[in-house]
Protein backbone atom coordinates (compact mmCIF):
# COMPACT_ATOMS: atom_id res chain seq x y z
CA UNK A 1 0.00 0.00 0.00
CA UNK A 2 0.98 3.31 -0.82
CA UNK A 3 2.08 5.94 1.99
CA UNK A 4 -0.78 8.17 3.00
CA UNK A 5 0.81 11.22 1.95
CA UNK A 6 1.45 10.18 -1.45
CA UNK A 7 -2.42 9.00 -1.82
CA UNK A 8 -3.46 12.28 -3.21
CA UNK A 9 -0.75 11.53 -6.03
CA UNK A 10 -1.19 8.48 -7.09
CA UNK A 11 -4.39 7.58 -6.84
CA UNK A 12 -5.53 10.09 -9.50
CA UNK A 13 -5.64 6.66 -11.54
CA UNK A 14 -6.98 4.05 -8.77
CA UNK A 15 -10.45 4.55 -8.81
CA UNK A 16 -12.49 5.69 -6.25
CA UNK A 17 -14.20 2.14 -5.82
CA UNK A 18 -13.33 -1.51 -6.86
CA UNK A 19 -14.25 -4.75 -6.70
CA UNK A 20 -12.65 -8.06 -8.10
CA UNK A 21 -14.07 -11.48 -9.02
CA UNK A 22 -17.00 -11.01 -6.28
CA UNK A 23 -19.54 -13.83 -5.99
CA UNK A 24 -22.30 -14.29 -3.98
CA UNK A 25 -25.46 -16.84 -3.92
CA UNK A 26 -28.55 -17.19 -1.71
CA UNK A 27 -28.94 -21.02 -1.35
CA UNK A 28 -28.51 -22.17 -5.22
CA UNK A 29 -29.98 -18.57 -6.12
CA UNK A 30 -26.50 -16.79 -7.58
CA UNK A 31 -27.61 -13.11 -7.20
CA UNK A 32 -23.24 -12.05 -7.74
CA UNK A 33 -21.06 -13.98 -9.94
CA UNK A 34 -17.35 -12.61 -10.75
CA UNK A 35 -18.01 -8.92 -10.65
CA UNK A 36 -15.46 -6.56 -11.58
CA UNK A 37 -16.54 -2.85 -11.18
CA UNK A 38 -14.41 -0.20 -10.95
CA UNK A 39 -16.29 3.36 -10.38
CA UNK A 40 -13.33 6.19 -10.57
CA UNK A 41 -12.87 9.44 -9.24
CA UNK A 42 -16.00 11.56 -9.53
CA UNK A 43 -18.20 9.54 -11.86
CA UNK A 44 -21.54 9.95 -12.17
CA UNK A 45 -22.23 6.18 -12.90
CA UNK A 46 -25.54 4.79 -13.27
CA UNK A 47 -26.13 0.81 -11.82
CA UNK A 48 -29.49 -0.14 -13.90
CA UNK A 49 -31.16 -3.66 -14.69
CA UNK A 50 -34.00 -5.72 -14.40
CA UNK A 51 -35.81 -5.92 -11.32
CA UNK A 52 -33.54 -9.01 -9.00
CA UNK A 53 -30.87 -8.50 -11.44
CA UNK A 54 -28.58 -8.28 -8.13
CA UNK A 55 -27.96 -4.37 -7.50
CA UNK A 56 -28.95 -4.15 -4.36
CA UNK A 57 -27.30 -6.89 -3.53
CA UNK A 58 -23.73 -5.51 -5.06
CA UNK A 59 -24.51 -2.33 -3.36
CA UNK A 60 -25.45 -4.69 -0.12
CA UNK A 61 -21.67 -6.71 -0.76
CA UNK A 62 -19.53 -3.32 -1.41
CA UNK A 63 -21.08 -1.92 1.99
CA UNK A 64 -20.72 -4.67 4.14
CA UNK A 65 -24.00 -5.27 5.02
CA UNK A 66 -23.78 -8.72 2.93
CA UNK A 67 -20.59 -11.29 3.11
CA UNK A 68 -19.40 -12.11 -0.33
CA UNK A 69 -19.02 -15.86 -1.03
CA UNK A 70 -15.25 -14.74 -2.92
CA UNK A 71 -14.26 -11.64 -4.29
CA UNK A 72 -12.11 -8.55 -3.28
CA UNK A 73 -13.16 -5.01 -2.42
CA UNK A 74 -11.23 -2.17 -2.66
CA UNK A 75 -11.87 1.47 -2.03
CA UNK A 76 -9.13 3.98 -3.55
CA UNK A 77 -5.83 1.43 -2.96
CA UNK A 78 -7.37 0.15 0.25
CA UNK A 79 -8.62 -3.33 0.80
CA UNK A 80 -12.21 -3.12 3.15
CA UNK A 81 -13.50 -6.84 2.08
CA UNK A 82 -13.79 -7.69 5.88
CA UNK A 83 -13.82 -4.52 7.40
CA UNK A 84 -17.42 -4.11 9.24
CA UNK A 85 -20.36 -1.34 7.68
CA UNK A 86 -19.53 1.48 9.96
CA UNK A 87 -15.79 1.37 9.97
CA UNK A 88 -16.45 1.30 6.11
CA UNK A 89 -18.48 4.57 6.33
CA UNK A 90 -15.70 6.05 8.44
CA UNK A 91 -13.51 5.68 5.20
CA UNK A 92 -15.87 7.12 3.22
CA UNK A 93 -17.80 4.70 1.00
CA UNK A 94 -21.90 5.47 2.25
CA UNK A 95 -24.69 4.56 0.71
CA UNK A 96 -28.81 5.21 0.72
CA UNK A 97 -31.80 2.53 0.74
CA UNK A 98 -34.14 1.71 -1.78
CA UNK A 99 -36.93 1.44 0.84
CA UNK A 100 -36.83 4.80 2.88
CA UNK A 101 -34.48 3.11 5.95
CA UNK A 102 -35.08 6.52 8.38
CA UNK A 103 -35.38 6.90 11.83
CA UNK A 104 -39.49 7.89 12.15
CA UNK A 105 -39.85 9.63 15.48
CA UNK A 106 -36.31 11.70 15.18
CA UNK A 107 -37.19 15.31 13.91
CA UNK A 108 -34.97 15.55 10.30
CA UNK A 109 -32.86 17.58 12.23
CA UNK A 110 -32.38 15.15 14.81
CA UNK A 111 -31.64 12.84 12.46
CA UNK A 112 -29.15 14.11 10.22
CA UNK A 113 -27.59 16.22 13.94
CA UNK A 114 -26.96 12.32 14.69
CA UNK A 115 -25.56 11.48 11.74
CA UNK A 116 -22.73 14.76 11.90
CA UNK A 117 -22.18 13.78 15.75
CA UNK A 118 -20.74 10.26 15.21
CA UNK A 119 -18.96 11.43 11.93
CA UNK A 120 -17.25 14.39 14.23
CA UNK A 121 -16.30 11.28 17.13
CA UNK A 122 -19.42 12.95 19.46
CA UNK A 123 -21.46 9.65 19.43
CA UNK A 124 -20.50 8.37 22.61
CA UNK A 125 -20.76 11.94 24.56
CA UNK A 126 -23.00 11.87 27.25
CA UNK A 127 -22.55 14.67 29.56
CA UNK A 128 -23.61 17.72 27.10
CA UNK A 129 -26.50 18.82 25.51
CA UNK A 130 -26.84 18.85 21.94
CA UNK A 131 -27.42 22.93 21.76
CA UNK A 132 -23.65 22.66 23.51
CA UNK A 133 -22.29 21.13 19.70
CA UNK A 134 -23.38 24.12 17.69
CA UNK A 135 -21.07 23.76 14.67
CA UNK A 136 -22.59 19.87 14.15
CA UNK A 137 -26.14 21.26 14.67
CA UNK A 138 -25.01 24.19 12.22
CA UNK A 139 -23.69 21.79 9.88
CA UNK A 140 -26.86 19.29 9.94
CA UNK A 141 -28.98 22.51 9.13
CA UNK A 142 -26.82 23.28 6.63
CA UNK A 143 -26.88 19.96 4.67
CA UNK A 144 -30.76 20.04 5.05
CA UNK A 145 -31.11 23.36 3.49
CA UNK A 146 -29.07 22.62 1.02
CA UNK A 147 -31.50 19.62 0.12
CA UNK A 148 -34.72 22.21 -0.13
CA UNK A 149 -35.35 20.65 3.91
CA UNK A 150 -34.41 23.91 5.87
CA UNK A 151 -38.31 24.50 6.71
CA UNK A 152 -39.77 21.13 7.41
CA UNK A 153 -36.43 19.89 9.36
CA UNK A 154 -38.30 20.23 12.84
CA UNK A 155 -40.71 17.92 11.59
CA UNK A 156 -40.75 14.06 12.93
CA UNK A 157 -39.05 11.82 9.81
CA UNK A 158 -42.63 9.80 10.07
CA UNK A 159 -44.37 13.33 9.44
CA UNK A 160 -42.65 14.39 6.22
CA UNK A 161 -43.97 13.74 2.84
CA UNK A 162 -42.88 10.60 0.84
CA UNK A 163 -40.21 13.11 -1.59
CA UNK A 164 -38.78 14.50 1.76
CA UNK A 165 -38.30 11.38 3.21
CA UNK A 166 -36.09 10.25 -0.18
CA UNK A 167 -34.19 13.92 0.09
CA UNK A 168 -33.87 12.69 4.07
CA UNK A 169 -32.25 9.49 2.71
CA UNK A 170 -29.67 11.81 1.23
CA UNK A 171 -28.77 14.28 3.40
CA UNK A 172 -28.45 11.29 6.07
CA UNK A 173 -25.59 10.06 3.71
CA UNK A 174 -24.33 13.67 3.36
CA UNK A 175 -23.66 13.66 7.00
CA UNK A 176 -21.10 11.23 7.05
CA UNK A 177 -19.32 13.54 4.27
CA UNK A 178 -19.01 10.68 1.77
CA UNK A 179 -16.18 10.01 -0.73
CA UNK A 180 -18.19 7.34 -2.76
CA UNK A 181 -21.54 7.60 -2.87
CA UNK A 182 -23.89 4.30 -3.49
CA UNK A 183 -27.79 5.65 -4.08
CA UNK A 184 -30.08 3.02 -4.45
CA UNK A 185 -33.04 4.00 -6.76
CA UNK A 186 -32.97 7.51 -5.00
CA UNK A 187 -35.90 8.30 -6.92
CA UNK A 188 -37.90 5.04 -6.28
CA UNK A 189 -41.63 5.78 -5.45
CA UNK A 190 -41.35 9.76 -6.52
CA UNK A 191 -43.57 10.95 -9.28
CA UNK A 192 -41.65 11.59 -12.29
CA UNK A 193 -41.68 15.45 -12.17
CA UNK A 194 -40.20 14.92 -8.91
CA UNK A 195 -37.78 12.54 -9.87
CA UNK A 196 -36.25 15.07 -11.73
CA UNK A 197 -35.61 17.91 -9.59
CA UNK A 198 -34.10 15.01 -6.96
CA UNK A 199 -31.45 14.12 -9.40
CA UNK A 200 -30.71 17.99 -10.10
CA UNK A 201 -30.16 18.04 -6.29
CA UNK A 202 -28.06 14.75 -6.74
CA UNK A 203 -25.71 16.15 -9.75
CA UNK A 204 -25.14 19.03 -7.84
CA UNK A 205 -23.12 17.15 -5.24
CA UNK A 206 -19.74 18.10 -4.96
CA UNK A 207 -17.33 17.01 -7.87
CA UNK A 208 -15.19 15.23 -5.64
CA UNK A 209 -17.84 12.92 -4.74
CA UNK A 210 -17.96 9.69 -6.65
CA UNK A 211 -21.19 8.65 -7.24
CA UNK A 212 -23.19 5.65 -8.73
CA UNK A 213 -26.84 4.76 -8.32
CA UNK A 214 -29.08 2.66 -9.55
CA UNK A 215 -32.38 4.18 -11.60
CA UNK A 216 -35.40 2.84 -13.70
CA UNK A 217 -35.89 5.64 -15.60
CA UNK A 218 -34.00 5.44 -18.60
CA UNK A 219 -34.68 9.22 -19.81
CA UNK A 220 -32.93 10.41 -16.67
CA UNK A 221 -30.24 7.31 -16.75
CA UNK A 222 -28.83 9.24 -19.85
CA UNK A 223 -29.40 12.59 -18.42
CA UNK A 224 -27.26 12.42 -15.17
CA UNK A 225 -24.96 9.40 -15.99
CA UNK A 226 -21.74 9.94 -17.66
CA UNK A 227 -21.30 6.09 -17.96
CA UNK A 228 -23.92 3.03 -17.43
CA UNK A 229 -23.31 -0.68 -16.01
CA UNK A 230 -26.34 -3.07 -17.07
CA UNK A 231 -26.51 -5.97 -14.49
CA UNK A 232 -28.63 -9.05 -15.63
CA UNK A 233 -28.60 -12.26 -13.44
CA UNK A 234 -25.60 -11.20 -10.95
CA UNK A 235 -22.83 -10.96 -13.68
CA UNK A 236 -22.40 -6.96 -15.24
CA UNK A 237 -23.72 -7.47 -19.06
CA UNK A 238 -22.02 -4.58 -20.52
CA UNK A 239 -20.68 -1.10 -19.32
CA UNK A 240 -20.72 1.74 -21.70
CA UNK A 241 -21.34 5.58 -22.16
CA UNK A 242 -25.15 6.70 -22.97
CA UNK A 243 -24.73 6.26 -25.97
CA UNK A 244 -23.25 3.01 -26.35
CA UNK A 245 -25.80 1.32 -24.55
CA UNK A 246 -28.61 2.63 -26.03
CA UNK A 247 -27.32 1.36 -29.18
CA UNK A 248 -26.27 -1.93 -27.49
CA UNK A 249 -28.56 -5.07 -28.83
CA UNK A 250 -28.57 -7.16 -26.00
CA UNK A 251 -29.72 -4.28 -23.57
CA UNK A 252 -32.31 -3.23 -25.79
CA UNK A 253 -33.68 -7.28 -25.50
CA UNK A 254 -32.77 -7.57 -21.79
CA UNK A 255 -33.68 -4.99 -20.29
CA UNK A 256 -35.11 -1.46 -22.70
CA UNK A 257 -37.50 -4.60 -23.83
CA UNK A 258 -38.72 -5.68 -20.76
CA UNK A 259 -39.62 -2.22 -19.06
CA UNK A 260 -42.70 -2.35 -21.14
CA UNK A 261 -44.01 -5.61 -19.80
CA UNK A 262 -42.92 -4.42 -16.09
CA UNK B 1 -21.97 21.88 -0.18
CA UNK B 2 -23.06 24.19 -3.15
CA UNK B 3 -25.71 25.58 -1.36
CA UNK B 4 -24.64 27.89 1.58
CA UNK B 5 -27.56 27.26 4.27
CA UNK B 6 -28.03 31.07 6.01
CA UNK B 7 -27.12 31.10 9.30
CA UNK B 8 -29.49 30.33 11.66
CA UNK B 9 -30.27 30.59 14.97
CA UNK B 10 -33.64 28.28 14.96
CA UNK B 11 -32.28 25.33 14.58
CA UNK B 12 -30.23 25.66 17.85
CA UNK B 13 -33.65 27.23 19.77
CA UNK B 14 -35.70 24.22 18.49
CA UNK B 15 -32.62 21.63 20.17
CA UNK B 16 -32.80 24.02 23.84
CA UNK B 17 -36.33 24.12 24.16
CA UNK B 18 -36.42 19.76 24.06
CA UNK B 19 -34.09 20.33 27.20
CA UNK B 20 -35.62 23.17 28.83
CA UNK B 21 -36.93 22.35 32.84
CA UNK B 22 -40.72 22.27 32.17
CA UNK B 23 -42.40 23.86 34.91
CA UNK B 24 -44.59 20.42 35.60
CA UNK B 25 -41.76 18.87 36.21
CA UNK B 26 -40.02 21.38 38.91
CA UNK B 27 -43.50 20.86 40.40
CA UNK B 28 -43.63 17.06 40.29
CA UNK B 29 -39.95 17.47 42.25
CA UNK B 30 -41.82 19.67 44.89
CA UNK B 31 -44.87 17.28 45.25
CA UNK B 32 -41.98 14.59 45.98
CA UNK B 33 -41.83 16.32 49.09
CA UNK B 34 -45.20 15.96 50.27
CA UNK B 35 -45.04 12.77 51.97
CA UNK B 36 -42.83 14.23 54.51
CA UNK B 37 -46.04 16.46 55.49
CA UNK B 38 -49.14 15.04 54.47
CA UNK B 39 -48.05 11.03 54.58
CA UNK B 40 -45.75 10.71 57.23
CA UNK B 41 -47.45 7.16 58.13
CA UNK B 42 -47.00 5.94 54.28
CA UNK B 43 -42.86 7.31 54.27
CA UNK B 44 -41.52 3.68 53.76
CA UNK B 45 -44.51 3.07 51.03
CA UNK B 46 -42.89 6.35 49.66
CA UNK B 47 -39.39 4.85 50.15
CA UNK B 48 -40.20 1.60 48.21
CA UNK B 49 -42.02 3.80 45.42
CA UNK B 50 -38.49 5.81 45.21
CA UNK B 51 -36.20 3.22 44.84
CA UNK B 52 -38.76 0.60 42.66
CA UNK B 53 -39.20 4.40 40.43
CA UNK B 54 -35.21 4.40 40.02
CA UNK B 55 -34.92 0.75 39.03
CA UNK B 56 -37.94 1.23 36.36
CA UNK B 57 -35.67 4.37 35.35
CA UNK B 58 -32.88 1.86 34.90
CA UNK B 59 -34.85 -0.04 32.66
CA UNK B 60 -36.06 2.84 30.75
CA UNK B 61 -32.46 4.07 30.04
CA UNK B 62 -31.98 0.74 28.17
CA UNK B 63 -35.68 -0.08 26.68
CA UNK B 64 -37.40 3.32 26.03
CA UNK B 65 -34.46 4.84 24.54
CA UNK B 66 -32.37 1.53 23.16
CA UNK B 67 -35.31 -0.34 22.51
CA UNK B 68 -33.22 -3.11 23.36
CA UNK B 69 -35.88 -5.56 25.86
CA UNK B 70 -35.10 -7.35 29.03
CA UNK B 71 -37.06 -9.79 30.93
CA UNK B 72 -34.41 -10.32 33.51
CA UNK B 73 -33.18 -7.02 34.61
CA UNK B 74 -34.02 -8.01 38.43
CA UNK B 75 -30.82 -9.64 37.90
CA UNK B 76 -28.69 -6.57 38.49
CA UNK B 77 -31.34 -5.22 40.74
CA UNK B 78 -30.42 -8.17 43.23
CA UNK B 79 -26.90 -8.19 42.12
CA UNK B 80 -26.98 -4.68 43.70
CA UNK B 81 -29.10 -5.68 47.00
CA UNK B 82 -26.81 -8.75 47.62
CA UNK B 83 -23.64 -6.99 47.45
CA UNK B 84 -24.66 -4.09 49.72
CA UNK B 85 -26.62 -6.33 52.17
CA UNK B 86 -23.51 -8.63 52.73
CA UNK B 87 -21.01 -6.08 52.73
CA UNK B 88 -23.16 -4.52 55.76
CA UNK B 89 -23.07 -8.15 57.48
CA UNK B 90 -19.90 -8.80 56.83
CA UNK B 91 -19.13 -5.34 58.84
CA UNK B 92 -18.85 -2.79 56.33
CA UNK B 93 -22.38 -0.93 56.89
CA UNK B 94 -21.57 2.72 55.54
CA UNK B 95 -24.51 3.13 53.21
CA UNK B 96 -22.55 5.50 50.52
CA UNK B 97 -19.47 3.49 49.95
CA UNK B 98 -22.11 0.33 50.23
CA UNK B 99 -24.18 1.97 47.45
CA UNK B 100 -21.29 2.68 45.41
CA UNK B 101 -19.88 -0.44 45.22
CA UNK B 102 -22.81 -2.08 44.94
CA UNK B 103 -23.51 -0.32 41.85
CA UNK B 104 -20.12 -0.84 40.75
CA UNK B 105 -20.86 -4.78 40.78
CA UNK B 106 -23.50 -4.62 39.15
CA UNK B 107 -22.24 -2.47 36.25
CA UNK B 108 -19.76 -4.97 35.68
CA UNK B 109 -21.81 -7.92 35.75
CA UNK B 110 -23.94 -5.73 33.29
CA UNK B 111 -20.80 -5.12 30.72
CA UNK B 112 -20.06 -8.58 30.89
CA UNK B 113 -23.70 -9.93 30.10
CA UNK B 114 -24.02 -6.63 27.27
CA UNK B 115 -21.13 -8.47 25.32
CA UNK B 116 -23.69 -11.25 24.54
CA UNK B 117 -26.83 -8.46 24.74
CA UNK B 118 -25.57 -6.41 22.09
CA UNK B 119 -25.50 -9.14 19.05
CA UNK B 120 -29.16 -9.91 19.33
CA UNK B 121 -32.57 -8.40 19.11
CA UNK B 122 -35.78 -9.12 20.17
CA UNK B 123 -37.23 -12.57 20.54
CA UNK B 124 -33.65 -14.09 21.28
CA UNK B 125 -33.07 -11.21 23.41
CA UNK B 126 -36.14 -12.07 25.67
CA UNK B 127 -35.05 -14.95 25.86
CA UNK B 128 -31.37 -14.28 26.87
CA UNK B 129 -32.21 -12.05 29.42
CA UNK B 130 -35.03 -14.18 30.94
CA UNK B 131 -32.70 -17.29 31.10
CA UNK B 132 -29.60 -14.96 32.82
CA UNK B 133 -32.57 -13.82 35.31
CA UNK B 134 -33.68 -17.26 35.81
CA UNK B 135 -29.92 -18.00 35.89
CA UNK B 136 -28.67 -15.82 39.20
CA UNK B 137 -31.95 -16.15 41.57
CA UNK B 138 -31.13 -20.66 41.17
CA UNK B 139 -27.62 -19.91 41.86
CA UNK B 140 -28.72 -17.67 44.68
CA UNK B 141 -30.72 -19.99 45.83
CA UNK B 142 -28.74 -22.94 45.87
CA UNK B 143 -25.46 -20.45 47.35
CA UNK B 144 -28.03 -20.38 50.56
CA UNK B 145 -23.83 -20.14 52.72
CA UNK B 146 -23.95 -16.64 51.20
CA UNK B 147 -27.14 -15.38 50.61
CA UNK B 148 -29.27 -17.34 53.39
CA UNK B 149 -31.25 -18.83 50.63
CA UNK B 150 -35.09 -18.85 51.14
CA UNK B 151 -34.81 -17.68 53.80
CA UNK B 152 -33.17 -14.21 52.71
CA UNK B 153 -29.72 -12.79 54.56
CA UNK B 154 -30.06 -12.02 57.82
CA UNK B 155 -27.87 -9.83 60.29
CA UNK B 156 -27.86 -6.71 57.77
CA UNK B 157 -26.56 -4.11 60.07
CA UNK B 158 -26.22 -0.74 58.50
CA UNK B 159 -24.47 2.29 59.93
CA UNK B 160 -26.37 5.99 60.16
CA UNK B 161 -26.30 7.75 56.98
CA UNK B 162 -23.53 10.63 57.13
CA UNK B 163 -22.44 8.92 60.44
CA UNK B 164 -25.50 10.75 61.72
CA UNK B 165 -29.11 9.80 60.36
CA UNK B 166 -30.31 6.52 61.32
CA UNK B 167 -32.31 4.03 59.70
CA UNK B 168 -35.64 4.62 61.45
CA UNK B 169 -38.80 2.41 61.84
CA UNK B 170 -41.12 5.40 59.95
CA UNK B 171 -39.04 5.35 57.28
CA UNK B 172 -37.83 9.08 57.41
CA UNK B 173 -34.36 8.70 56.77
CA UNK B 174 -34.76 5.67 53.86
CA UNK B 175 -37.64 7.94 51.99
CA UNK B 176 -34.87 11.44 52.07
CA UNK B 177 -31.90 8.79 51.04
CA UNK B 178 -33.76 7.37 48.58
CA UNK B 179 -35.67 10.43 47.00
CA UNK B 180 -32.09 11.58 47.09
CA UNK B 181 -30.14 9.32 45.25
CA UNK B 182 -33.25 8.77 42.60
CA UNK B 183 -33.28 12.57 42.42
CA UNK B 184 -29.29 12.64 41.30
CA UNK B 185 -30.00 9.42 38.83
CA UNK B 186 -32.35 11.26 37.39
CA UNK B 187 -30.40 14.64 36.86
CA UNK B 188 -27.59 11.96 35.04
CA UNK B 189 -30.25 10.16 33.16
CA UNK B 190 -31.43 13.75 31.94
CA UNK B 191 -28.57 14.81 31.06
CA UNK B 192 -27.83 11.43 28.97
CA UNK B 193 -30.89 11.33 26.99
CA UNK B 194 -30.23 15.03 25.57
CA UNK B 195 -26.62 14.21 24.85
CA UNK B 196 -25.59 13.37 21.31
CA UNK B 197 -25.54 10.10 23.31
CA UNK B 198 -28.73 9.65 24.00
CA UNK B 199 -29.95 11.01 20.59
CA UNK B 200 -27.71 7.25 18.84
CA UNK B 201 -29.38 5.50 21.42
CA UNK B 202 -32.85 6.81 20.04
CA UNK B 203 -31.15 5.77 16.78
CA UNK B 204 -30.70 2.79 17.95
CA UNK B 205 -34.02 2.44 19.01
CA UNK B 206 -35.54 3.83 15.82
CA UNK B 207 -33.94 2.19 12.96
CA UNK B 208 -31.11 -0.60 13.93
CA UNK B 209 -30.40 -1.20 10.47
CA UNK B 210 -29.39 2.24 9.64
CA UNK B 211 -27.19 3.07 11.89
CA UNK B 212 -23.96 1.21 10.63
CA UNK B 213 -24.94 2.72 7.43
CA UNK B 214 -24.46 6.11 8.40
CA UNK B 215 -21.14 4.93 11.01
CA UNK B 216 -22.49 5.04 13.92
CA UNK B 217 -20.65 1.83 16.34
CA UNK B 218 -24.08 0.90 17.47
CA UNK B 219 -22.65 -2.50 19.44
CA UNK B 220 -20.73 -0.07 21.63
CA UNK B 221 -23.23 2.54 22.46
CA UNK B 222 -25.35 -0.83 23.92
CA UNK B 223 -22.70 -2.00 25.91
CA UNK B 224 -22.09 1.00 27.28
CA UNK B 225 -25.82 2.12 28.42
CA UNK B 226 -26.37 -1.59 29.18
CA UNK B 227 -23.34 -0.89 31.71
CA UNK B 228 -25.07 2.04 33.52
CA UNK B 229 -28.28 0.88 33.17
CA UNK B 230 -27.49 -2.00 34.99
CA UNK B 231 -25.30 -0.16 37.71
CA UNK B 232 -28.38 1.98 38.28
CA UNK B 233 -30.43 -1.40 38.73
CA UNK B 234 -27.75 -2.39 41.19
CA UNK B 235 -28.30 1.02 42.64
CA UNK B 236 -31.80 0.46 43.17
CA UNK B 237 -31.22 -2.75 44.52
CA UNK B 238 -28.55 -1.51 47.08
CA UNK B 239 -30.75 0.91 48.25
CA UNK B 240 -33.35 -1.92 49.16
CA UNK B 241 -31.30 -3.83 50.82
CA UNK B 242 -29.64 -0.85 52.98
CA UNK B 243 -33.28 0.45 53.72
CA UNK B 244 -34.91 -2.57 54.63
CA UNK B 245 -31.85 -4.16 56.04
CA UNK B 246 -32.49 -7.43 54.93
CA UNK B 247 -32.72 -9.07 51.29
CA UNK B 248 -34.52 -11.80 49.93
CA UNK B 249 -34.31 -13.86 47.36
CA UNK B 250 -37.22 -12.12 45.60
CA UNK B 251 -34.88 -9.14 44.66
CA UNK B 252 -33.55 -11.47 42.18
CA UNK B 253 -37.28 -13.13 41.20
CA UNK B 254 -38.50 -12.80 37.95
CA UNK B 255 -41.88 -11.99 38.99
CA UNK B 256 -39.91 -8.34 39.83
CA UNK B 257 -38.05 -8.56 36.36
CA UNK B 258 -41.90 -8.67 34.78
CA UNK B 259 -43.28 -6.06 37.37
CA UNK B 260 -41.18 -3.53 36.88
CA UNK B 261 -41.70 -3.95 32.61
CA UNK B 262 -45.22 -3.29 33.62
CA UNK B 263 -44.81 -0.07 35.26
CA UNK B 264 -42.80 1.01 32.88
CA UNK B 265 -44.94 0.45 29.70
CA UNK B 266 -47.92 1.47 32.28
CA UNK B 267 -45.93 4.86 32.49
CA UNK B 268 -44.91 5.59 29.14
CA UNK B 269 -41.68 3.76 27.93
CA UNK B 270 -38.92 6.55 26.38
CA UNK B 271 -40.23 9.35 28.80
CA UNK B 272 -38.12 9.28 31.72
CA UNK B 273 -40.57 10.04 33.91
CA UNK B 274 -42.56 7.26 32.56
CA UNK B 275 -40.93 4.76 34.76
CA UNK B 276 -41.32 6.86 38.06
CA UNK B 277 -44.98 7.24 37.38
CA UNK B 278 -45.57 4.07 36.26
CA UNK B 279 -43.93 3.04 39.72
CA UNK B 280 -46.25 5.31 41.35
CA UNK B 281 -49.54 4.25 40.25
CA UNK B 282 -48.42 0.47 40.67
CA UNK B 283 -47.16 0.55 44.04
CA UNK B 284 -49.93 2.89 45.19
CA UNK B 285 -52.62 0.81 43.15
CA UNK B 286 -51.48 -2.44 45.15
CA UNK B 287 -51.40 -0.85 48.70
CA UNK B 288 -54.62 0.64 48.14
CA UNK B 289 -56.20 -2.42 46.07
CA UNK B 290 -54.83 -5.50 47.97
CA UNK B 291 -55.71 -3.90 51.26
CA UNK B 292 -59.48 -4.94 50.80
CA UNK B 293 -58.94 -7.69 48.41
CA UNK B 294 -54.90 -9.20 48.54
CA UNK B 295 -56.29 -12.13 45.79
CA UNK B 296 -57.54 -10.18 43.08
CA UNK B 297 -54.37 -7.81 43.03
CA UNK B 298 -53.35 -9.39 39.89
CA UNK B 299 -56.64 -9.62 38.38
CA UNK B 300 -56.52 -5.47 38.40
CA UNK B 301 -53.03 -5.23 37.11
CA UNK B 302 -54.34 -7.54 34.28
CA UNK B 303 -57.23 -5.63 33.38
CA UNK B 304 -55.17 -2.52 33.55
CA UNK B 305 -52.52 -3.59 31.49
CA UNK B 306 -55.14 -4.59 28.79
CA UNK B 307 -56.42 -1.39 29.05
CA UNK B 308 -53.21 0.67 28.76
CA UNK B 309 -51.79 -1.26 25.64
CA UNK B 310 -54.80 -1.21 23.64
CA UNK B 311 -56.14 2.74 24.43
CA UNK B 312 -52.75 4.13 25.86
CA UNK B 313 -50.30 2.70 23.53
CA UNK B 314 -47.26 5.25 24.95
CA UNK B 315 -48.31 4.94 28.29
CA UNK B 316 -50.01 7.14 30.90
CA UNK B 317 -47.63 9.73 29.81
CA UNK B 318 -48.23 9.38 26.32
CA UNK B 319 -51.92 9.91 26.75
CA UNK B 320 -51.08 12.86 28.77
CA UNK B 321 -48.64 13.83 26.28
CA UNK B 322 -51.52 13.67 23.82
CA UNK B 323 -54.19 15.49 25.48
CA UNK B 324 -51.92 18.42 26.04
CA UNK B 325 -50.99 18.67 22.08
CA UNK B 326 -54.98 18.42 21.60
CA UNK B 327 -55.86 20.92 23.92
CA UNK B 328 -53.06 23.40 22.44
CA UNK B 329 -54.12 22.83 18.88
CA UNK B 330 -57.95 23.49 19.77
CA UNK B 331 -57.38 26.59 21.90
CA UNK B 332 -54.60 28.05 19.10
N1 LIG C 1 -31.36 -11.82 1.85
C1 LIG C 1 -31.77 -12.49 0.74
N2 LIG C 1 -32.02 -13.82 0.82
C2 LIG C 1 -32.42 -14.51 -0.27
N3 LIG C 1 -32.59 -13.96 -1.48
C3 LIG C 1 -32.34 -12.65 -1.63
C4 LIG C 1 -31.92 -11.84 -0.52
N4 LIG C 1 -31.75 -10.57 -0.94
C5 LIG C 1 -32.06 -10.58 -2.27
N5 LIG C 1 -32.41 -11.82 -2.67
C6 LIG C 1 -32.74 -12.22 -4.04
O1 LIG C 1 -31.63 -11.90 -4.84
C7 LIG C 1 -32.04 -11.44 -6.11
C8 LIG C 1 -31.43 -10.09 -6.38
O2 LIG C 1 -32.04 -9.14 -5.53
P1 LIG C 1 -31.67 -7.59 -5.55
O3 LIG C 1 -30.21 -7.45 -5.43
O4 LIG C 1 -32.49 -6.93 -4.53
O5 LIG C 1 -32.15 -7.17 -7.01
P2 LIG C 1 -32.30 -5.73 -7.65
O6 LIG C 1 -31.90 -4.71 -6.65
O7 LIG C 1 -31.44 -5.75 -8.85
O8 LIG C 1 -33.74 -5.60 -8.02
C9 LIG C 1 -33.56 -11.40 -6.09
O9 LIG C 1 -34.03 -12.58 -6.74
C10 LIG C 1 -33.89 -11.43 -4.62
O10 LIG C 1 -35.12 -12.07 -4.41
MG1 LIG D 1 -33.01 -3.23 -5.66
Amino acid sequence: MAPRGMAGQDSVSAPALSTRGLDKSFGSLVVASGIEFALPQGARYALVGPNGAGKTTLINLMTGMLRPDAGRIFLGEQEITSLRPEERVKRGLVRTFQINTLFPHLSALEAVTLAVCERRGHGGAWWKGLPAYREAVDEAYGILFSLMLGDYCYRLTRELAYGQQRLLEIALALATKPTVLLLDEPAAGVPNEESAELFDAISGLAQHISVLFIEHDMDIVFRFASRIIVMVGGSVLVEGTPSEIAADPRVREVYLGKKHHG
Amino acid sequence: MTVLAPASAEPHRYLQAQIRWHGLEIAFWIAALLPFLLFKTYLVLASQIAITALFALSLDLILGYAGIVSLGHAAFFGLGSYTAGLLAKLGWGEPLTGLVIAAAVAGLVGYAASLVIARFRHLALIMITLGMGLLLHEAANSASWLTGGADGLQGVRMWPLLGYFRFDLYGVTAYTYSLIVLFLVFLASRRLIHSPFGLSLRGIRENPVRMPAIGAPSSAHIRKIYTISAAVAGTAGALLAQTTQTVSLEVLSFQRSADVLVMLILGGAGRLYGGILGAIIYLVARDQLSGFNPQYWYFWIGIMLIAVVMFLPNGVLGGLAWLRAAWRGKTA
